[in-house]
């Protein structure tokens, strides 16, 4: 592992200690509560809850999920390519900087604009 | 063994140093921004802040944190006790996490140098929609579950939105490592706004939905849906939601500041002349200290009056600290120069950006959920990568056909804006045809339309 | 030698998340450990020095994929526990092909340590100090060598967009 990740890596075992220990720690000191079973049913306004959560939920999010992960693999192909772009125009290499990336950004921009026609961004309806 | 701990503590101590603070202290500064949060709203909606803790009210957040860590642990019945118990702790983990390669100064930074820096940054805040579900699902709620979905739908729609946006600042700065970002502002003599303002303009709006934020916190708003996914939360979970939220607040303001607005830097770094402007710091603290000075006199109660003294007293030494490291070009005043200022101006901008979002908070009203996300999807990602396009053409034309950057800029900027009214007029014939749709279609209007 | 802890430290992770991962009842407590072994793989990768290969693994797997899987299991109730449909000798099966696979892992393994170097494809890998920064050299070949697979993985791209709207769109107008 490059030597400059360690302290990152214990830095992040300390952040994660930090809330489980606290936890573990508040459990023993906190006064006792009372109250019975009422109290530990799930809170909707004071209306006693019918059905345990399974109500059907819209296929929407999965389309914006599904979406997102592809605009998302989309973003991780530009970070490479933008931190090499400077040094390609340093290079003259301008079309080569450019065209590719264009090429792979048009091809999305057609799959963008299908989308956007066939509605698939709206959560209304 | 012993010894070669030693030695890696001796050559690390700085970073180890930074990320104790961070633990230590971000908790901190993140109850503290609430409060200055509470006392502008007052402000802007003309009622009285919270002014009896503590003289001003200063100690206001502290009661406020202790009760919540006594606060009695309810975990509802049927509630999954594995995933309760990890999702808030997820969410505060990766947002503190994500603290690690921010750079707060030239030489205040946990990661030093990584190769990825600020990408890292983005990555872990990856982790943020994961802690959102997970949490809302573990509750065993209806709406909780809902709130959740919703919640996470807004978080996803703008990550991306996000991640084209600083791609184009990216494009400027040719590398990920932090320093260099904030190195490449100095040399180059422009601070990144400038360059690409369309993409830090998308950044902040961004960034303010990402963390939740008014005018976009529909599925948290507590007249909607309760605190949605985090209904069921409470005392010291539910701080951890909300350090975790805070602490999110930071991070973005921190990675907004150090790619758009030059991190570090004070305005104008190169020019000599304006060199005076290294004594605003001291200048500032210095005044805030006469400030505490003459109202400690005014306060109703000793003890308060005391505190004012006190906090006086702290600005006073700190503004003299801030003048010993004047430069003289000596070491070690010079590493406590380019810390010292370094950190202060980072703090000032992102504090600045973070007033700029409260205020933003406090007058425009709310998004509906579907308004959102057709302005996420709709018109800020095809503006993000018309951006991206415009940055890298206006780079190619300066460096290939001599134009002024400048020129260029101002060019691509104008198409980008231009292409932002027409995605807009897009934006409302088609919301108005969906609308249209949907009124025509009468099984929505009679509410037997399923989904 | 630090660096031999680490990687057992992430490769122990990897391998008993994902024992969880298959051991458990509830669809979502399976996806919380496929979590911590796309954490603990990506923590591999950092360990040999990819970098950007690790950040992406966390933006793209752990961050796009796994709150994608959450989803559906919540639109889909995966998470209510359902009783299994199964065979007698399902168990049988299973063993018996567990061991195939084990043993025949074992023999790839024992022989690729008669190899000297260990089972190292270059002979002479560059000293770890003095690779070239993560990101540039992969943006170089990517842009390079693999230029057409970056302009196909872009079609694909474009499928999949395609291919979610369509099967999604299916089910709810049907």
């Amino acid at each position: 592992m490059p030597p400059a990740y360690i302290p990152l890596l214990l830095f992040f075992l300390l952040v994660l200690a930090f809330p489980v220990v606290t936890l573990i720690v508040l459990k023993y000191i906190r006064p006792g509560s009372g109250g019975g079973p009422p109290k530990f049913q799930p809170y909707e306004y004071g209306i006693l809850p019918e059905t345990s959560a399974s109500r059907p939920y819209s296929t929407r999010f999965y389309i914006i999920a599904m979406l997102f992960m592809i605009f998302n693999v989309e973003t991780v192909f530009l970070f490479p390519w933008a931190v090499l772009f400077r040094s390609w125009l340093a290079a003259h290499h301008a079309g080569f900087a450019l065209i590719p990336m264009f090429v792979f950004l048009g091809i999305l921009l057609v799959g963008y604009v299908w989308l956007y026609k066939k509605g698939a961004f709206d959560l209304a309806s | 063994m012993l010894h070669s701990i030693l030695a890696f503590v001796q050559a690390w101590w700085v970073e180890l140093l930074c990320a104790l603070l961070i633990v230590l202290v971000v908790p901190l500064i993140a109850v503290y921004i609430a409060l200055v949060e509470r006392k502008f709203m007052a402000d802007v909606q003309a009622r009285p802040d919270p002014m009896r803790v503590g003289p001003h009210g200063l100690l206001q957040q502290i009661p406020d944190a202790l009760k919540l860590l006594f606060k009695e642990d309810l975990i509802p019945a049927n509630a999954d006790q594995f995933i309760f118990w990890f999702a808030p702790v997820l969410s505060m983990t990766a947002a503190l996490t994500s603290m690690g390669a921010v750079a707060f100064g030239p030489w205040f930074q946990v990661a030093r140098d990584i190769n990825i820096g600020l990408l890292f940054v983005v990555g872990v805040s990856a982790l943020r929609p994961l802690g959102i579900i997970l949490g809302g699902w573990a509750s065993n709620n209806h709406y909780s579950i809902i709130g959740a979905l919703r919640s996470t739908a807004q978080l996803i729609s703008y990550e991306t939105t996000a991640g084209f946006a600083l791609v184009s600042g990216f494009l400027l700065a040719g590398t990920l490592n932090v320093r260099a970002i904030v190195e490449i502002q100095r040399t180059d003599q422009a601070w990144f706004v400038f360059l690409a303002p369309v993409g830090f303009f998308i950044y902040l709006i961004a960034s303010i939905v990402e963390t939740n934020r008014e005018p976009f916190d529909l599925p948290e708003t507590k007249s909607e849906l309760v605190a949605g996914s985090i209904a069921e939360y409470g005392g010291f979970r539910w701080l951890l939601y909300f350090l975790a939220e805070y602490a999110n607040r930071i991070v973005v303001a921190s990675v907004g500041t150090t790619l758009f607005l030059g991190g570090w830097l004070r305005p104008f770094p190169n020019v000599r002349w304006l060199i005076w402007l290294d004594a605003a710091p001291t200048l500032l603290l210095a005044a805030v200290g006469a400030y505490c000075v003459f109202r400690a006199g005014k306060q109703p109660a000793r003890e308060q009056s005391l505190f004012m003294w006190a906090v006086a007293l702290a600005c006073f030494v700190v503004a003299a600290i801030f003048a010993l490291a004047a430069p003289f070009g000596h070491l070690p005043f010079e590493l406590m120069h380019n810390g010292l200022y370094g950190a202060f101006w980072l703090l000032f901008k992102v504090s600045a950006y973070i007033y700029i979002s409260m205020w933003l908070r406090f007058t425009l009203p709310r998004f509906r959920f579907d308004q959102f996300t057709r302005l996420g999807w709709h018109i800020l990602i095809p503006l993000a990568v018309i951006n991206v396009v415009g940055v890298s053409i206006a780079l190619a034309l300066s460096s290939e056909f001599g134009i002024n950057r400048w020129v260029a800029t101002f060019i691509t900027t104008v198409a980008a804006i231009g292409a932002a009214m027409l995605l807009l007029h897009w934006n409302d014939k088609y919301s108005d045809a969906a609308s249209a749709a949907l009124l025509a279609d009468s099984s929505v209007v009679e509410g037997t339309h399923a989904g | 030698m630090l660096d031999s802890v680490i990687f057992y430290f992430f490769a122990g992770m990897a391998i008993v998340s994902a024992v969880l991962m298959i051991t458990r009842r509830n669809a979502i407590h399976s996806a919380i450990f496929l979590i911590t072994t796309l954490l603990a793989t990506a923590g591999i990768f950092l360990q040999l020095r990819a970098e950007f290969l690790f950040i992406s693994q966390i933006i793209l797997f752990v961050g796009g994929i796994m709150v994608l899987f959450i989803f559906v299991i919540i639109l889909v109730r995966l998470d209510v526990p359902l009783p299994q449909v199964r065979w007698r000798t399902q168990k049988w099966i299973a063993l018996l092909v567990a061991l195939a696979v084990g043993m025949e892992a074992g023999v790839v393994l024992w022989f690729a340590r008669k190899i000297p170097g260990q089972g190292l494809i270059f002979p002479n890998p560059a000293p770890a100090d003095k690779l070239h920064p993560n990101t540039e050299e992969l943006a170089r070949s990517l842009f390079g060598s693999y230029l057409l697979p970056f302009e196909i993985a872009s079609v694909l791209l474009l499928v999949a967009m395609v291919g979610a709207v369509v099967m999604a769109k299916k089910r709810t107008d049907a």
